[in-house]
């Protein structure tokens, strides 16, 4: 049992974080808007966890202006590719093993 | 183990998202059919109008306007009706995908329209869509994959029997679009 569970990842344990990092590690980059729209958000809400998995440098961000508009892209990191995967990992041998 | 139906839903989530960001599913197969029976009308005019090139490539531009917009907005309400957001960065790469063999094969047909090489026209055109689906199948329906390299076989095939040319539209735009359209409608509804 502790096995199994030795790669959940802490930061990965909310819906919301996990679908942030599905679309990341399948997509180049993803704006900050389409990643509402996918995920179906609020602002404030996606905007806090995109904060936590920044702080822990699983994904990293770019801001600039398009027309003037603010534009902010998101996309996983090295690490966060990684930590993913180990996490999903760890989720299929939960379920297979249960 | 209490978390288990919670870790099943996760990674069904998980799969969902990465397939919907990096695919666009909403394509509507009626828009297919749509396609195909325009360019079976597009075919039967063409037949009457078969010496006046002007016209035939009217009637060609015709059916093209004609089917994607149908093509537009049936997707469109697909999206709508399965709650989907249509315009997203993986609709905007396929479509950007889509047009630059598609536009590349336009522009072409019209220089060898001018240039009097009336026989390269369908071959050509028939050769660039199919690259053109393709390319864009890696961010739609895979099955269009399939729909493309028919159309660069029929291209390549009135190629080398230039006579046969309105077979190849028959063919290549009606008869395949149709068929295409329905096995989708069935696949994944309308």
């Amino acid at each position: 049992m502790k096995d199994l569970i030795a790669n959940l990842n802490k930061i990965f344990e909310s819906r919301v974080r996990l679908g942030i990092m599905s679309v990341l590690t399948v997509n180049e980059k993803y704006d900050f808007n389409s990643l509402k729209e996918t995920l179906d958000l609020t602002d404030g809400n996606l905007a806090s966890h995109l904060k936590a998995l920044e702080k822990e440098g699983m994904i990293a961000v770019e801001k600039q202006f398009i027309d003037r508009k603010p534009n902010t892209s998101y996309w996983a990191t090295e690490k966060g590719r990684t930590a993913f995967s180990d996490h999903i990992s760890a989720l299929e041998n939960l379920i297979r093993d249960s | 183990m209490k978390n288990e139906p919670n870790t099943h839903e996760d990674i069904k989530a998980i799969r969902k998202l990465m397939e919907e960001s990096t695919r666009f599913l909403s394509l509507s197969g009626l828009s297919g059919v749509i396609a195909g029976v325009t360019a079976l009308a597009g075919a039967l005019l063409a037949w009457l109008f078969i010496d006046q090139t002007w016209s035939l490539a009217g009637i060609a531009a015709m059916v093209l306007v004609i089917s994607l917009s149908f093509a537009y907005f049936l997707s469109l309400k697909k999206a709508r009706r399965d709650k989907k957001h249509f315009w997203t960065p993986v609709s905007r790469k396929m479509l950007l995908n889509l047009f630059i063999p598609l536009a590349t094969g336009g522009v072409l047909t019209i220089i060898f329209l001018i240039q009097g090489n009336l026989q390269l026209v369908m071959p050509v055109f028939l050769i660039f869509y199919g690259l053109a689906l393709v390319n864009a199948s890696k961010f739609t329906l895979g099955e269009i994959f399939f729909l493309g390299l028919l159309e660069i076989v029929i291209g390549l095939f009135v190629t080398i029997f230039p006579n046969l040319w309105l077979i190849g539209w028959t063919v290549g735009f009606g008869v395949l679009h149709i068929i295409y359209g329905l096995v989708m409608y069935r696949k994944y509804g309308k």
